[in-house]
């Protein structure tokens, strides 16, 4: 049984039926990639796992745990963290307490705290440089170090990411999605949403394709990016891939 | 000159009243975007439970320090209660919905409080213990500072300074601040977004009881329609310091005190109503944001 395993998820928005029955698992120290053009129902599968939506059916279990119903807040204290799409950092609020914030739930373990954040500071220097800077004044760039940081902060088991490269020059996505690859490493079960599909499948263990709401194609990262579907659709012609 | 500055004095202990009130509106504010336009009623709510405590429980009869501690801790969590009610059962069915639905209710409770405390406490006007504190005081060059009145201002910046401590230097007070930006990603760090929004009734509705057992000792008289003009001079400190801004909030308090207390002495005290909302209408129209917001009203 995986860690975190989505069964048959339907979720609305009103009427419209935005997901129409994903399944998918994610594992420690694997990288699951969830692939699809805009509007897929990438990051409504997110949302709805974190508690941010609820969904019509369908189930969602953490080590045998349902998460179905279960508020957000709740949610991330069972270990899930969500680096949702955009980042939403707190603009009005310097990067050191944004990533107080991370810690919101391990807050009266001072020590952790401050273990964390230098982690946290050691993983992205840069941050470190701009602790008291206001994370609204930092580069794009730097809010992606710190939305990742900052969901590091609270030790989770599951890591959610929306998009971690969006926006970003391809040699600063290239870094993030390196700094993903390390973070599961370390034993971290990954769910990675990316429309940058051929850097995913680099970095990931298995990937799912979805379109409209339903998952069309699943399998191991290489086997998908050899996958002449998937080239067709989302790596742009038949050149060569470059498989992790 | 002696004039101006014991106008200064009293425009600075009433302002301080008002720089209370001016942070619970404020507070309120940056976390739901609703103006808790029952927040003067707070304050009258708070002055009442004061008054009942020490005249018609006799607690007047204890010893000073005693009877004070009485007097504003029991009234503040009496009133927090009274908000906690107010907004899960009036307020929390609508948070999600619509705003303009939630600032009528608001303008609701603002007069369910005073026919409450109409039926509760009744229409006449009722005496805090006059001879409860003393009237003395002290000259500082040509201006007379009672000590009743540096007390209060002194009480009042305790408490404005604790909240300041709070908000800006604790990670519940930060995550306090985070939800004036965005409630989902606070969500996202397991921010409990409805235990951060009671608190911030909580305190705001105790801020608004220190006042009004603050009023009540200064005034001596109180009245369940008290808090109406309250509120609004509260409100207009809070739009002038910029709504949402929690040092703009008390900047706010203590100009509109001035003001008031300027205009009161140099004019007539008929025009101070005049003067105080023709500020807010100015600000309003001139630069929403406040004097020192740069968070604009734009949900409003
Ligand atoms: N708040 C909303 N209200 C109504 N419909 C929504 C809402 N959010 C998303 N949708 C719809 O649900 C579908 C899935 O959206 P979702 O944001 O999950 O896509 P996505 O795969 O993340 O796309 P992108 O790659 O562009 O971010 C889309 O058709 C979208 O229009
Ligand atoms: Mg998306």
């Amino acid at each position: 049984m995986a860690l975190l395993e989505i069964h048959d998820l339907h979720v609305y928005y009103g009427n419209i039926e935005a997901l129409k029955g994903i399944s998918l698992e994610a594992d420690p120290g694997q990288i699951a990639a969830i692939l699809g053009g805009n509007g897929a129902g990438k990051t409504t599968t997110l949302r709805t796992i974190s508690g941010l939506l609820r969904p019509r059916s369908g189930s969602i279990t953490y080590g045998g745990k349902s998460l179905i119903g279960m508020e957000a807040h709740l949610i991330v204290a069972m270990g899930l963290s969500h680096v949702p799409e955009g980042r939403r950092i707190f603009g009005i609020l310097t990067v050191e307490e944004n990533l107080n914030l991370g810690g919101y739930l391990i807050r009266s373990d001072r020590k952790l705290v401050s273990e964390r954040k230098a982690s946290a500071y050691a993983l992205f220097p840069r941050l470190a440089e701009r602790r008291t800077q206001l994370a609204g004044t930092l580069s794009g760039g730097e809010q992606q170090m710190l939305a990742i940081g900052r969901a590091l902060m609270s030790g989770p088991k599951v890591l959610m990411l929306d998009e971690p490269s969006l926006g970003l020059s391809p040699i600063l996505a290239r870094s993030v999605l390196k700094t993903v690859r390390q973070i599961a490493n370390q034993g971290t079960a990954v769910l990675l949403v990316e429309q940058n599909a051929r850097q995913a499948l680099a970095i990931a263990d298995r990937a799912y394709v979805i379109e409209v709401g339903r998952v069309v194609l699943e399998g191991e990262a290489a086997t998908l990016a050899g996958d002449e579907r998937v080239q067709k659709a989302y790596l742009g012609g038949f050149e060569a891939v470059g498989t992790g | 000159m002696g004039a101006f500055l014991q106008y200064t004095v009293i425009g600075l202990t009433v302002g301080s009243f008002y720089a209370l009130v001016a942070l619970g509106y404020t507070i309120v504010y940056g976390i739901i975007r609703l103006i808790n336009f029952a927040q003067g009623d707070l304050s009258m709510v708070g002055a009442f439970l004061g008054w009942t405590l020490l005249v018609s429980f006799g607690f007047q009869r204890l010893p000073l320090y005693l009877a004070l501690i009485i007097a504003f801790v029991v009234p503040m969590l009496g009133t927090a209660a009274v908000n906690i009610v107010i907004l899960q059962f009036a307020y929390k069915p609508l948070l999600r919905k619509s705003l303009l639905a939630i600032l009528i209710t608001a303008l609701g409770m603002s007069l369910l409080l005073q026919n409450t405390a109409e039926l509760i406490w009744g229409p006449s006007i009722q005496a805090y213990p006059p001879n409860l504190l003393p009237s003395t005081g002290f000259f500082m060059g040509p201006v007379h500072v009672t000590y009743v009145q540096l007390a209060l201002v002194f009480v009042s910046l305790l408490l404005m300074g604790g909240m300041v401590l709070f908000v800006q230097g604790t990670t519940v007070g930060t995550a306090m601040r985070a939800l004036a930006v965005d409630h989902d990603a606070a969500r996202l760090m397991g921010i409990n977004v409805d235990g951060i929004i009671r608190l911030a009734f909580v305190l705001g509705a105790m801020l608004a009881a220190a006042s009004g057992v603050m009023l009540g000792l200064y005034y001596v008289q109180i009245q369940f329609t008290m808090g109406f003009l309250l509120g609004l001079r509260a409100f207009t400190a809070a739009v002038l310091g910029g709504i949402g801004n929690i040092p703009g909030a008390m900047a706010g308090g203590m100009l509109i005190g001035l003001l008031e207390s300027y205009t009161t002495g140099y004019l007539s005290g008929s025009w101070k109503d005049v003067i105080v909302f023709g500020v807010l209408i100015t600000v309003l129209i001139v630069k929403p944001t406040g004097l020192f917001g740069e968070r604009v009203a734009e949900r409003m």
